[in-house]
């Protein structure tokens, strides 16, 4: 039922772990079937994403896309990790079954809640 | 498919035996006949199917006309509901069961609900036990039917039939159990146990998918389920499934044959799995310790989600399942693991091995092998297992 990107990132999770002096933090829930998903953000002085970590409990695809979006968003700038949608992502992978759709939006979710985070420590720093 | 995969998934269903197969296999294209013709060839025919009949009687210990062949055991489980309550609506519209049921039995039920019908769906203890009391206690004089399965599917819990059997009794109410899973793996026999019914499926015991078998008490007033010819005594119409039924009786006869000596042998390399799995932190046993199917291995494994856990399996090569939410479809987490009281995260985490006369000890050594490796892995990835550590340093 799953790609074999998503197999891929699945078995061999990119970016897994922790970031314990992070910039940034964001952790978010599924409210559909209690799954949780937290994305350690570094940045630098100009905005830009210098490290990205995650952990994740949840299903395979959960697995997979928090794996696929912490690559798409590293060496962006925060603006442009705010404009990752979870159909990116999805599509990254291959695709995702339809029932496993919702599990990609905790990955968009959790990068966004990661820079309001940095944001939130860094009321200085501007997104234009 | 790779030989080496273990396979531990043999509630789901289980191979069938090469030996049923081969006994399966002249009646497609030798004695290939429709039972009901007069002929030679359908003479034939009918005489392998109820030979088979009185194999299966044999086994469960009921008279030959009383086993209804059927499709499986979603049919069973619904003609002896929908049988019984139709049959039965002047006497009463009330029925009793349990809140851990296979589908077939709770989504019958809760159609039947929509038809008029009152249905009260019992609670169980921790261990997914129903209580003889609390079954005794919900019966009206409106009641015409209790169905408590004998074994479950996914927690592998023993119900107390016997006791049920005999309040119903007492109470003048019609007893249907589920022996789905209970076949090949317990004993059975419908007169010690003293049900009404029974439904048992093949593919579960080493026979074939799409043939099962309903056991009538007779004198029991039951509606038909299909109507047409008059097969199976006029009460479930369709040609009969000859190579079928041929296999569910050889497979129902291998599977019960030295069954205590089967069932030691498989519960020794259950309880293997139980202790060491259970020995790991955070893990623990769904279900009840003792009065379980010998075959059953139900742990949750905290901070895990199930999906997960099968998915890494499965790279391993063993197959197994979970009742978790992410594998349901629904998103919502297993109906029986809520019930014995399961918090949704722990549900989150559950895993059933589950074993057969064919799972061999190094399989059980190369799954206590890996399993752990697994379980660490996933937990250095969950932010659940970071904060716990975390909370209790
Ligand atoms: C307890 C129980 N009842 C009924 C069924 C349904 O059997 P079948 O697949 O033959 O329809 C199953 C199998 O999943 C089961 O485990
Ligand atoms: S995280 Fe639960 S279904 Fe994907």
């Amino acid at each position: 039922m799953y790609s074999e990107k998503v197999m891929d990132h699945f078995s061999n999770p990119r970016n897994v772990g922790e970031i314990p002096d992070a910039d940034g933090v964001g952790t978010v829930g599924n409210a559909k079937c209690g799954d949780i998903m937290r994305m350690y953000l570094k940045v630098d002085e100009n905005g830009v994403i210098t490290d990205v970590k995650f952990k994740t409990f949840g299903c395979g695809a959960a697995i997979a896309t928090s794996s696929m979006a912490t690559e798409m968003v590293k060496g962006k700038t925060l603006k442009e990790a705010l404009k990752l949608t979870n159909a990116a992502v999805a599509e990254a992978l291959d695709g995702l079954p339809p029932v496993k759709m919702h599990c990609s939006l905790l990955a968009e979710e959790a990068v966004k809640a990661a820079v309001e985070d940095y944001m939130k420590k860094h009321p200085e720093a501007v997104i234009d | 498919m790779n030989l080496d995969r273990i396979y531990m998934d043999n509630a789901a269903t289980t191979a069938v035996s090469p030996i049923v197969l081969e006994k399966m296999l002249p009646y497609f294209t030798e004695i290939y006949g429709n039972a009901s013709s007069i002929h030679g060839t359908g003479r034939e025919a009918r005489k392998a199917l109820e030979d088979a009949r009185r194999r299966v009687a044999a086994v469960l210990n009921c008279k030959p006309n009383e086993l209804y062949f059927t499709s499986g055991g979603s049919e069973s489980d619904n003609w002896a509901i929908k049988g019984i309550a139709f049959a039965n609506r002047k006497r009463g519209n009330h029925i009793i069961t349990s809140s851990i049921e296979h589908h077939a039995v709770l989504h019958t039920c809760q159609w039947l609900e929509k038809q008029g019908f009152t249905v009260t769906y019992l609670p169980v203890d921790e261990f997914g036990r129903v209580s003889v009391k609390d079954v005794e206690a919900a019966i009206t004089d409106q009641t015409i039917l209790i169905s408590v399965m004998a074994a479950n599917n996914e927690i592998g819990t023993l119900q107390p039939i016997r006791e049920i059997a005999k309040v119903a009794k007492q109470h003048k109410v019609y007893f249907h159990t589920d022996a789905v899973q209970a076949i090949g793996a317990i004993p059975i026999d419908v007169q010690e146990i003293g049900c009404d019914m029974l439904s048992l499926s093949g593919h579960k015991f080493h026979g074939p998918k799409g043939v099962g078998a309903l056991y009538i008490r007779q004198g029991t007033r039951i509606d038909p389920f299909m109507h047409g010819g008059a097969q199976e005594r006029g009460k479930r119409a369709t040609t009969e499934n000859i190579p079928g039924i041929i296999g569910l009786a050889t497979a129902i006869e291998l599977a019960t044959e030295n069954l205590e000596e089967k069932s030691a042998r498989i519960s020794s390399m259950r309880d293997q799995l139980i202790d060491q799995l259970t020995a790991l932190p955070y893990v623990r046993l769904n279900g009840h310790r003792t009065e379980r199917l010998p075959n059953n291995v139900n742990i949750s494994v905290r901070f895990v989600e199930g999906e997960a856990l099968l998915l890494r399996l499965d790279l391993a090569g063993i197959a197994a399942s979970s009742g978790s939410a992410c594998t349901s479809g629904s998103l919502d987490p297993s109906h029986v693991l809520l019930a014995i009281g399961l918090p949704h995260e722990i549900a989150h985490g559950s895993l059933r091995l589950s074993l057969s006369d064919t799972t061999k000890q190094e399989d059980i050594d190369y799954v206590l092998s890996v399993l752990p490796g697994i379980i660490d892995d996933l937990r250095a990835m969950s932010p659940l297992y970071h904060d716990f550590m975390e909370a209790n340093k």
